[in-house]
């Protein structure tokens, strides 16, 4: 732990600074957003989300090559990207009533197949994996600033709509009754879907990132009744699986994403697992 | 038409049609219903009754035909009714108090957090159905009664002239169903009351009008409910529970 906080300290590894860092700042829109996600029961939705952002990573990739423009970063090709899959699938999970789900897995396919592709056809090596799982060397000092801006812009959102959201998940045909634009609030909140999920690929890679945006808002609706509480509690638990995460797969010398995801999971399972035992341990009387 | 009837009537529904998918559901529906009315709508699953509820509040378009909700369009006007719909249908895990529940009738187009008064007659309307002690108490873990109650307490934060409830007594229990209808009674002096219902035994206790939807609608007095209009909508092994009927006012309105 201690060779942990040296390697953090110094200057020999800032990338390593870097991921802990974003991985701490990321944590507050991971938990704010992911218990969203969480409640309305859309993690298939996010999950495609986040699928369709290798699509943008591989054109970003492919630009900044062909055309010769060092500026664009993949990160920008992921955001643009993930803007993108949000308001397709927000659209079609709220007009197609019927095969929703084949649309959206058809989507999720199909941006990444578009990823793999520019990637392909771009000059030199990229590696597609380090995107898919994670890899925290490519973490920069740049992305700080990025999830910095990126909570700053989430806290604000929920804090001045959080009664608004919370009405339109909890009971989206009462919230129309009472006036509100759902579809604007829906498409809203996957666009925070979309801006959160971003931030933490280079961490945990696509395919993982989803299930730290999940995970842990699912194991702190376990001990909380309110939203606001799942927000702050799933927040803190995404701090700890990124910061112990990086830990051991600092001391282990293995990949971070996997590690932060099973960690993560772990967790979810004992806590399940100790609350079904606690159930049947003691067993309430019918009433 | 003329306004001043328009003013008078709650609902106005006229020559309406829906239909789901090919498939219609609802057809030549004509039902008035007043102010200070109550009045119930029983009918098969399937039917239609929660079709027309959604007609009424304008969260589905008619094929064709209008609908008039407090004398103007449903969208405009659905945000002063009162909605309790049924508390089944909610996610048992989702993180929300009685509170937070109830405040949500206090929404309103204008995005943003609530004001101290929002919070006050959010306290106000708990309070008046017995909630304070569950105040902060999780919405999922309350028992059917109290949901219900609950959901009540939201619909009247926002009810001015009409409260419509979807199957509210299919979760609660006798003694809770009695003091249900005590509620109903007192909210009924001050706003037209409309309520569905599978439980036919409850039709006849407290409402002026019986409406039975079967992809047709028709309205009668409570007093001329019989076996064979209930066996013409339910059909024929329908088992009929002898009560007692309370005579209402205003004759046959055969719509």
């Amino acid at each position: 732990m201690s060779e942990f906080i040296a390697a953090l300290t110094s200057n020999q590894l800032p990338f390593l600074r870097y991921a802990f860092l974003v991985g701490i700042l990321a944590s507050i829109s991971f938990g704010i957003v992911g218990s969203y996600v969480v409640v309305r029961r859309i993690t298939y939705i996010a999950g495609a989300i986040a699928h369709c952002v290798l699509g943008g990573i591989g054109a970003a990739l492919y630009l900044q090559k062909t055309h010769n423009l060092p500026w664009l970063d993949p990160l920008y090709g992921a955001l643009v990207a993930a803007l993108m899959a949000a308001l397709i699938i927000g659209m079609v999970s709220i007009h197609a009533k019927q095969r929703e789900d084949t649309v959206i897995g058809a989507l999720w396919a199909v941006g990444m197949a578009v990823g793999l592709l520019f990637i392909a056809k771009t000059p030199g090596y990229s590696d597609p994996m380090s995107y898919l799982f994670g890899n925290i060397l490519l973490v920069t000092q740049e992305d700080l600033w990025m999830v910095a801006i990126l909570d700053l812009v989430i806290v604000t959102l929920v804090w001045f709509l959080y009664h608004n959201f919370l009405a339109v998940c909890f009971d989206e045909e009462y919230a129309r009754i009472r006036g509100l634009q759902t579809s604007f609030y829906y498409l809203l909140l996957l666009t925070m879907t979309a801006l959160t999920v971003v931030l933490l690929v280079r961490v945990v890679g696509i395919v993982m990132v989803v299930a730290l945006l999940t995970l842990p808002a699912a194991i702190a609706g376990q001990f909380v009744n309110r939203l606001g509480h799942m927000m702050v509690l799933a927040s803190f638990l995404c701090m700890g699986f990124v910061a112990s995460g990086l830990a051991v797969s600092y001391k282990l010398d293995l990949p971070s994403g996997p590690i932060i995801i099973v960690l993560a999971g772990a967790v979810y399972l004992l806590v399940i697992a100790g609350r079904r035992l606690r159930c049947f341990s003691r067993r309430p009387l019918r009433n | 038409m003329t306004k001043n009837k328009s003013v008078e009537a709650v609902i106005e529904l006229t020559d309406l049609e829906f239909s789901y998918n090919d498939r219609i559901v609802l057809r030549d529906v004509n039902l008035r219903i007043g102010q200070l009315d109550s009045t119930c709508i029983i009918g098969p699953n399937g039917g239609g009754k929660s079709t027309l509820i959604k007609l009424m509040l304008g969260l589905l378009q008619p094929d064709r035909g209008t609908v008039r909700l407090l004398g103007d369009n449903p969208a405009k006007t659905r945000s002063q009714v009162g909605y309790v719909p049924q508390s089944t249908k909610y996610d048992p895990l989702f993180p929300v108090t009685a509170l937070d529940v109830a405040l949500m009738g206090r929404l309103g187009s204008r995005p943003g957090r609530y004001t101290a008064a929002d919070y006050d007659a959010a306290r106000a309307a708990l309070a008046d159905l017995d909630l304070e002690a569950y105040m902060h108490a999780s919405f999922a873990e309350l028992s059917g009664g109290q949901q219900q109650r609950v959901l009540i307490a939201r619909a009247l934060v926002s009810a001015v002239k009409l409260l419509i409830m979807d199957e509210p007594t299919a979760n609660i229990d006798a003694q809770a169903e009695h003091s249900f209808m005590e509620l109903l009674r007192e909210l009924n002096e001050r706003m037209a009351v409309i309520l569905v219902t599978h439980d036919l035994g409850f039709t006849s206790r407290f409402f002026q009008s019986v409406v039975c939807v079967n992809n047709w609608v028709h309205i009668h007095p409570t007093s001329e409910i019989t076996g064979e209009i209930i066996q013409d909508m339910y059909g024929a092994d329908f088992q009929m529970v002898r009560h007692d009927h309370r005579c209402a006012a205003g004759g046959h309105t055969h719509v």
